[in-house]
């Protein structure tokens, strides 16, 4: 592999998040450093996508800080974290379902128009290029995720799995340095799961995006992680290389269940 | 047969004025999945205060020639139109984002008391005209094809016209622009469209600036033709009816749903009237909504509404 695995790019510091008296996240701390592919594991409810929320910014942690590249958030917000080349799929895929596909991965290039709203509502000069620039690196989006065939489909009519695709898309046309993926294997047959498996590998290797990911699917986090947190019941129970992780014993009772 | 198309013409330049009234609702519909309750009275804030500055500006400034005065009343009243989207973005819906539907219809119920209310103190009460010089003669047309020709009523023309530009213009934006894509991400999925950086905060400012300027073009049209009174804010429910049939999130059907409702209005005031009573014009609107609300909830072009379960 080309990538080299850098310094800390992100990292957390004693999260805690609650809601009302429900406590999501409790003192959790760890970090990913650059051009690597961490994942976050744990049984359902273990507070995996609220974890994710808060480096996104949706949720604001009560306590805790989130350093980015050096630079200390007490509270991120989503605005500020996609400008600071942070993006992010969905568990339950969020896309602009009336829009087609093209028109989805373009809204992912809107940090990066430069041109007004005067400009663009006369279709002037600079904006015009501007939109051209931007249709092609799209365009090399979709070549890239092999979705070509689809590019003016809207993506309501699309089946799950390429719904999946084009989520991943939306976030890529955005050149993220760090990208998180809720669940991106979540409901897929075992062909999509390696297509999928393969394109998150080649974005790590080809781009060098640090990748941040929950999975459900134990064989593929073990296969493509290069560092696994393990979560359960918002408490961090194992953080290190797949097979530490493996050989945690409070690991393997809480999530793994062999000791029955 | 000159008969029937008088009537049609006349119904399709009445639509496209109710597609204006409806366009507004759309707007702000698909950038916010609001239904906006205030947008009558935006309609009248913005028609009071394009009747008052046509008056104050030729006072203040001295100026006499009545075009130059009403080209700085509109740009006066729209600038205005821009600082009340800011302030209604400042003050209510900033605090309310990701919250139930309900809620911001509350909210947008809410701006149109204090719109009403402010619009009054600062503007007055009486009924004031807008004469923005609409040709008011009707003009005979096509006299060679039929007999005694097609009346046309000019300034029924000339704001259908102003109205068909403007809706298509909005259309474009929507459709081909870095902004007007935002937009519509914006209507689809707050969240979604936060992560990939698309300030809600200011896509709602553009949002309901443009459904301000929308706003004083029907109130200037409609203000020219009724007058510009308390009763201006209920146009806005002549556009009710028009999105529900043409879809709460498409811009072509409030165009569409316009002339239909427009052209179902007048044919049915003149060929079914006579048989059932009058007045038809006054409900027929809402019947047909209603049973498009039975059979087709999402309108004739708005998305369909489906859930995965």
């Amino acid at each position: 592999m080309s990538r080299q695995i850098g310094e800390v790019i992100l990292d957390l510091k004693n999260v805690s998040l609650s809601f009302g008296g429900v406590k999501a996240l409790t003192d959790i701390s760890f970090d990913v450093r650059e051009h690597e592919i961490r994942a976050i594991i744990g049984p359902n409810g273990a507070g995996k996508s609220s974890m994710l929320n808060v480096i996104n910014g949706v949720y604001r942690p009560q306590q805790g800080d989130i350093i980015l590249r050096g630079r200390r958030f007490s509270r991120m917000n989503p605005y500020e974290a996609a400008k600071a080349g942070i993006s992010r799929t969905f568990q339950n895929i969020a896309l602009f379902k009336g829009m087609n596909v093209i028109d989805n991965l373009m809204t992912g290039r809107n940090l990066k128009i430069r041109s007004n709203l005067i400009q663009q509502a006369f279709w002037w000069g600079p904006a015009r290029r501007e939109e051209l620039a931007h249709r092609a690196k799209v365009e090399e989006v979709i070549d890239f995720l092999e979705i070509q065939h689809i590019r003016k489909t809207p993506v309501g009519r699309l089946p799950y799995g390429l719904q999946k695709r084009v989520d991943l898309g939306r976030a890529l046309a955005m050149e993220p340095s760090i990208l998180l993926l809720d669940e991106p294997m979540a409901g897929m047959n075992v062909e999509e799961k390696q297509d999928m498996c393969r394109f998150i590998l080649d974005v790590n290797d080809q781009f060098g995006t640090t990748i941040v990911l929950i999975e459900h699917d134990m064989a593929v986090v073990m296969d493509i992680s290069d560092r696994v947190v393990v979560l359960d019941y918002g408490k961090k129970i194992g953080d290190g290389a797949p097979d530490e992780v493996r050989a945690n014993p409070e690991v393997i009772t809480a999530y793994l269940g062999a000791s029955h | 047969m000159g008969f029937f198309l008088e009537t049609l013409i006349g119904g399709l330049m009445a639509g496209m004025l109710y597609s204006l009234v409806a366009l507004g609702f759309v707007l702000i519909f698909k950038a916010s999945g609001v239904f906006n309750f205030a947008q009558g009275a935006m309609v009248l804030f913005a028609a009071l205060a394009m009747a008052r500055f046509a008056v104050w500006i030729p006072d203040w400034l001295g100026i006499g020639n009545p075009a130059l005065a009403n080209t700085l009343a509109f740009l006066a009243a729209g600038a205005l139109m821009f600082v009340v989207a800011w302030l209604i973005e400042r003050l209510v819906l900033r605090h309310l984002v990701n919250q139930e539907g309900a809620t911001l219809l509350m909210a947008t119920l809410g701006i149109a008391y204090v719109l009403e209310g402010v619009g009054t103190s600062l503007f007055g009460s009486d009924i004031y005209k807008i004469d923005v010089g609409m040709p008011k003669e009707p003009v005979m047309i096509l006299e060679g094809s039929f007999e005694g020709g097609l009346l046309i009523n000019k300034e029924d023309f000339v704001a259908a016209l102003i109205a068909a530009v403007l809706v298509g213009l909005l259309a474009l934006f929507f459709q081909k622009t870095a902004t007007g894509r935002a937009l519509r991400a914006v209507a689809d999925d707050h969240q979604a469209a936060q992560s990939i950086g698309i300030p809600l905060n200011r896509i709602w400012v553009i949002v309901w600036c443009v459904a301000g300027v929308v706003a004083l073009v029907a109130g200037v049209i409609w203000g020219s033709k009724l007058g510009v009174q308390f009763s201006l804010a209920t146009v806005a429910l002549r556009g009710l009816p028009v999105v529900i049939l043409g879809g709460l999130t498409s811009i072509p059907g409030a165009i569409i749903g316009g002339l239909i409702i427009g052209v179902g209005e007048k044919l049915s005031e003149v060929y079914l009237g006579p048989m059932i009573g009058g007045g038809i014009e006054i409900w027929f609107a809402y019947q047909l909504a209603l049973v498009f609300l039975l059979f087709r909830p999402q309108g004739l072009f708005g998305e369909k509404i489906i859930d995965r379960v």
